[in-house]
């Protein structure tokens, strides 16, 4: 196995394209400011923007401010809440950014893709999209996997310290400004504060997810575990939808397809 | 049987399925969906090594001789059992149907075991035919997929109490095994289809029945392992495990199996290849060869044992199934019991 590397695959997913590959640049750069906002758009079972993901297919900026953005998945069966959230978010994404006059967002090759386009286009809301097939919007759904990401999150800049030696009765009287700064860290604070979850210095670095209390020291060992579990699954799951992605649009690595 | 290095490993393949996705079997009016899945299938099958891959004329409708070839002849496995996916709402004569795996099976006695299935929403005229099936085909094992599509409905859970008259009747009916596969629908669309915890209540309640999780609760392995450690009729099924990480993403692959035994346990994992998205003999000859690497991201996890990769491939699924095992496979009594429930320790800590 030794000589099998993830490479065997192919290479990771499609870089963010340099913003010359954004068609319809124009000299005011909105389509590069659509493609920055297109970049705040998570997966949120993933928790990684949309742009890095492979997601996005085309980014067009038309010259009278009209932003044309279409979405692929790695499957015809994707899940169909995910993708309305990130058709809506996107949507929700360009329209705000300055200059953009008409906002436009289409998934593509997805069996719901009808009922997702027409219900985002018209702001019509998850419910009222999926008539009779859903009973409440989907803000629980995305607390449920933002609290995954601040699991996951917790795995990412725990492991550091306890490699460097932090035993659990120490990590658990940690708090955040007691860690060294890091881009995990910065996320970690981000998936907290996005859940209403103190995110400030003083906060514990470790928490429960779901109710923001404070881990008590026997429970460190566990509550690792878990946060080591979680961030296995969301990877392995990025891994394979990266690989689906990769095998459904082949073409798609070039990032100069973007146009 | 598999030999490597002087050790015999048993084989049973947990997982697989003889389908009929060809053009001519799709639904009119719902070919995109046909098509849809089907596709979606063969992408799958990219992740695994590329001298396996085939055309998806032959992905479609692979034959009979070339299941027997790819399953037995080339991959070292004894005993295979179907697992049914119908969805006839999309493929005439259904995707992969207990008729449909019971018939080829029939003609080759002593190598299939033939599983059956049954969806809550076919009310009494479902009741009827998971009876006939079981009388007929002799059945140890359901499976079950929650996001199939029938009626309108797009989907249903195992706690829903249509599927537990369901399971009541099936266990009277002497079924022992139910092989659950998530999927992407289930009403209401705003809950995660992929949540397993109705899984946990079907577990709780129903403690003679083994409860199967394939693809080991993918993508909800997390849910799914935590679950586990509660339940002690909780198995992984590790189909699309190996063969979607293995070979394409190695090291989440270890990752993933170091949870795995971490979480769930060496007797509680059963091997299935997912015939045809991918063919046994890669996974098998893989598996037997692979150990978990030394490197400092993964030292938290166990190395695997050759008594651990014979549970695992055959042992566990045996025990399930009652399925009788030469004696120059099995293990020595110290090895342990494969797949006995009472192994399964409670996780506390870590």
């Amino acid at each position: 196995m030794s000589s099998r590397t993830d490479a065997t695959v192919s290479p990771a997913p499609a870089p963010a394209p340099a913003p010359a590959d954004v068609a319809g640049a124009g000299k005011d750069g909105l389509a590069d400011a659509v493609w920055v906002a297109l970049g705040t758009v998570r997966d949120p079972e993933l928790d990684e923007p949309i742009t890095t993901l492979g997601f996005v297919a085309s980014c067009t900026v038309s010259a009278p401010g009209r932003a044309q953005v279409r979405l692929r998945l790695p499957t015809y069966f994707c899940a169909p809440n995910f993708a309305f959230l990130m058709v809506a978010d996107a949507y929700d994404a360009v329209t705000a950014v300055a200059g953009v006059r008409a906002a436009e967002v289409i998934l593509d090759d997805h069996f719901a893709s009808d009922a997702i386009n027409a219900g985002v286009a018209a702001r019509a809301g998850f419910v009222a999209s999926f008539d009779g097939e859903a009973a409440a919007e989907l803000d629980e759904l995305r607390a449920t996997f933002l609290r995954k990401a601040v699991l996951a999150g917790t795995d990412l800049v725990c492991r550091p310290l306890a490699a460097a030696g932090r035993r659990p009765a120490e990590l658990a009287a940690m708090t955040l400004g007691d860690v060294p700064a890091s881009p995990g860290l910065a996320r970690l604070r981000r998936r907290r504060a996005d859940l209403g979850l103190p995110a400030d210095d003083a906060a514990a670095l470790l928490i429960d997810p779901a109710t923001g209390a404070p881990v008590a020291p026997d429970d460190v060992p566990l509550h690792l575990r878990r946060a080591a579990l979680t961030r296995t699954g969301i990877e392995a799951n990025t891994s394979i939808c990266s690989g689906m992605l990769r095998a459904r649009y082949p073409q798609g690595a070039d990032p100069r397809r973007f146009s | 049987m598999y030999t490597k290095d002087g050790e015999k490993y048993f084989i049973v393949d947990s997982h697989m399925h003889y389908w009929d996705a060809t053009p001519a079997n799709w639904v009119p009016g719902a070919e995109r969906y046909a098509k849809g899945w089907i596709e979606c299938f063969h992408a799958y099958q990219s992740l695994g090594p590329k001298e396996t891959h085939w055309s998806i004329e032959k992905f479609e409708g692979y034959t009979e001789d070339d299941l027997m070839q790819d399953v037995f002849e080339d991959g070292h496995v004894d005993i295979a059992i179907f697992q049914p996916t119908y969805l006839k709402e999309w493929y005439t004569t259904g995707f992969n149907t207990t008729e449909r795996n019971a018939a080829l099976g029939e003609k080759h006695p002593g190598l299939f075991i033939a599983n059956t299935r049954f969806d809550p929403r076919d009310g009494d005229v479902g009741l009827e035919e998971l009876r006939r099936n079981v009388e007929r085909y002799g059945s140890k094992g359901l499976k079950l997929y929650t996001a199939e599509w029938n009626n309108g409905s797009r989907g249903y859970k195992l706690s829903d109490p249509a599927c537990y008259r369901f399971l009541e009747a099936a266990r009277g009916l002497g079924i022992k095994n139910v092989h659950v596969h998530k999927g992407p629908t289930i009403w209401p669309l705003d809950k995660d289809a992929f949540d397993v915890s109705d899984v946990d209540h079907a577990a709780t309640d129903f403690p003679e029945l083994n409860f199967i999780v394939e693809h080991v609760g993918l993508p909800r392995i997390e849910d799914f392992c935590f679950m586990a450690t509660q339940e002690p009729n909780v198995y992984a099924g590790l189909s699309v495990v190996i063969g979607g990480l293995m070979h394409a993403r190695p090291k989440f692959f270890a990752k993933v199996m170091g949870e795995l035994l971490f979480w769930v346990g060496e007797d509680k994992m059963t091997f299935g290849s997912d015939y045809g998205i991918w063919e046994p003999k890669w996974q098998v000859e893989g598996f037997v060869d692979w150990q978990m690497p030394d490197d400092a991201e993964l030292s938290d996890y166990a190395k695997l044992t050759t008594a651990t990769k014979k549970k695992i491939l055959g042992l566990n699924a045996a025990k399930l199934y009652d399925i009788k095992v030469p004696a120059e496979c099995q293990l020595p009594d110290s090895d342990g019991t494969p797949g006995a429930r009472d192994d399964a320790a409670l996780v506390t800590e870590a």
